[in-house]
């Protein structure tokens, strides 16, 4: 199955970690790499919330506003897509990504878009 | 002939549900496959009679109909590209011709499986619990419903909602790695407890108790308990946990025929008929307390937890009389209660048995400050209003029962507060 990893986390977590503490969540983001192995099939970091452009339509016109779509206490930080047995095994390797974060898990479904 | 069905459902419900979808490895199929098999027993039994193995023919014809319909849903999904559709039917086709091994070993496997599967942590606890009695035990969706106080079709739609969560998320149908099989058996203790409390939680009609359904929540704890013995990775305190469970089900379950009297209202501890008592129940907890405090075993906060409350209530199991309670003992177990899980219900509790055992005023000064805890609850001005009755403060009494008469909710519980409030008058 292809699950969706959102990972939220405090605004200010990233930046008011010291070195070493940051040098351990990349580990953990390597343990987490070796344990998926193949089943990674994407993952990124993203930029802060402020980069964020939303786009939408009003009234049939498309418009730009600054910032995320929603203003959450937590921001949105990063996101894995991985392909896991099932949500158990995938559970269990999400458990060695840092303690900080809030992971949001959805399955992805099958949606055809015709060509 | 309706008594026979309804015991072989109760029976073998489970057992055959775990078979089924451990050969579909579809809840959705395995779940409806055996409706029909009973109803299909309930139209032709009355005329041809038992078979001589009830269960093996309700197994039989509900692989039939789980066959049929993976046929079915193949010929409608003919718009699916012709290999895949072939692959799957193959696939399904194999499943169902290799048995399970239905051997005892096999099907102990699978009925924990479904376990692991119904009362899994991806689910609210409410709809586990729901969802673990119905596929696990067979309960009715009406008896669940009374059983959690909501209306049968509010039931239904949250045990579809659970199913297809657990369908849509990937939750596995498997046992739990070595690694995570204890805190999976402590939610599989958590959704128990859950499913035995909401039995005697009062609701908001003359409905006091629904003790029969509660006792559902004790046959899980068992069916668990058996199937974990012999299971190999079954980690050291699992056993303990369970056991620990079972006997404060068990005791508190062994009052409920003394806890309402033939008008339906609400008999307090002290006032209960202890002969009513189911004693052979008491019996079996108190042997089970007696191993879990011998020294021999080793416990973990969560097992202490239902430890401690099971030794409450077998304090009060094993008096005489109302008179005969050792309070004093009570009064100290529930203080290390308060130390390993402090919450307001239990300051409550242990409050009630401090006034017992050292007097009204000792009780009220545990009452300090808990209303911003418990701002609704009718229960704190109720026992607030009993203490200060007995410490002869009147007026403060009064007043305190008038808040908890307009807090209560329960018809049974109201009246109760009102016959108290009388003495006064």
């Amino acid at each position: 199955m292809k699950y969706f990893v959102l990972i939220a986390h405090s605004p200010t977590g990233w930046h008011e970690m010291t070195a070493d503490e940051q040098a351990d969540a990349m580990r953990q983001h390597g343990d987490f790499h070796r344990a998926v192995g193949s089943g990674m099939l994407a993952g990124e970091a993203l930029a802060d919330p402020e980069a964020a452009t939303t786009l939408r339509h009003k009234d049939g016109q498309p418009t730009l506003t600054d910032g995320p779509f929603a203003e959450t206490a937590e921001i949105i930080g990063g996101f894995y897509l991985i392909d896991a047995p099932d949500l158990d095994t995938l559970t269990d390797w999400c458990r060695l990504l840092p303690k900080g974060y809030s992971l949001e898990i959805r399955p992805c479904i099958d949606v055809s878009v015709p060509a | 002939m309706t008594a026979d069905l309804d015991r072989i459902w109760r029976d073998e419900w489970g057992r055959l549900l775990a078979l089924l979808v451990g050969q579909f490895r579809r809840l959705d199929l395995a779940e409806d496959a055996l409706a029909d098999a009973f109803e299909a027993a309930t139209r032709t039994w009355p005329r041809d009679g038992i078979p001589a193995n009830p269960a093996a023919w309700l197994l039989t014809a509900a692989r039939r109909r789980a066959i049929d319909r993976i046929r079915a849903e193949a010929v409608a999904a003919r718009k699916e590209p012709l290999l895949v559709v072939d692959a799957r039917i193959q696939e399904e086709a194999q499943r169902a011709m290799a048995d399970a091994g239905d051997s005892p070993a096999a099907l102990a496997d699978e009925r924990l499986r479904l376990v692991f599967l119904c009362a899994h942590p991806a689910l609210a606890s409410e709809a586990a619990a729901a969802l673990t009695l119905r596929l696990v035990l067979g309960v009715s969706t009406a008896d669940l419903a009374r059983l959690f106080l909501v209306a049968e079709p509010t039931m239904a739609a949250r045990l579809t909602r659970a199913r297809k969560k657990l369908a849509l998320a990937g939750v596995p149908f498997a046992l739990p790695t070595p690694e995570r099989l204890a805190e999976r058996i402590d939610v599989v203790a958590t959704v128990a407890y859950l499913a035995f409390t909401a039995g005697y939680a009062p609701g908001s009609g003359p409905d006091v108790v629904r003790a029969e359904l509660a006792g559902e929540a004790i046959r899980l704890t068992r069916l668990l308990r058996q199937l974990l013995q012999g299971y190999a990775a079954q980690p050291p305190t699992a056993g303990t946990l369970l056991d620990a469970l079972l006997a404060l089900m068990l005791l508190q379950h062994s009052r409920r025929d003394a806890r309402v009297d033939a008008a339906g209202l609400v008999v307090l501890l002290p006032e209960q008929d202890r002969a009513r008592w189911h004693h052979n129940e008491i019996a079996e907890a108190l042997d089970l307390l007696g191993r879990l405090t011998d020294g021999s075993v080793t416990l973990d906060a969560r097992a202490t937890e239902f430890l401690l409350q099971a030794l409450i209530a077998a304090e009060h199991a094993r008096a005489a009389s109302a008179a005969a309670t050792d309070w004093p003992r009570i009064a100290t177990l529930y203080a290390a209660l308060e130390r390993l899980a402090p919450s307001p219900a239990v300051r409550l509790a242990r409050a009630v048995a401090v006034a017992e055992a050292e007097g009204a005023e000792a009780g009220l000064s545990l009452l300090e400050g808990l209303a911003a805890g418990l701002p609704r609850s009718h229960r704190l001005p109720a026992i607030r209003a009993e203490l200060l009755m007995r410490a002869g403060r009147n007026d403060e009494a009064r007043a305190a029962y008038d808040l908890a008469i307009s807090l209560c909710a329960n018809d049974a519980e109201r009246a109760h507060l009102a016959a108290r409030r009388a003495v006064l008058a």
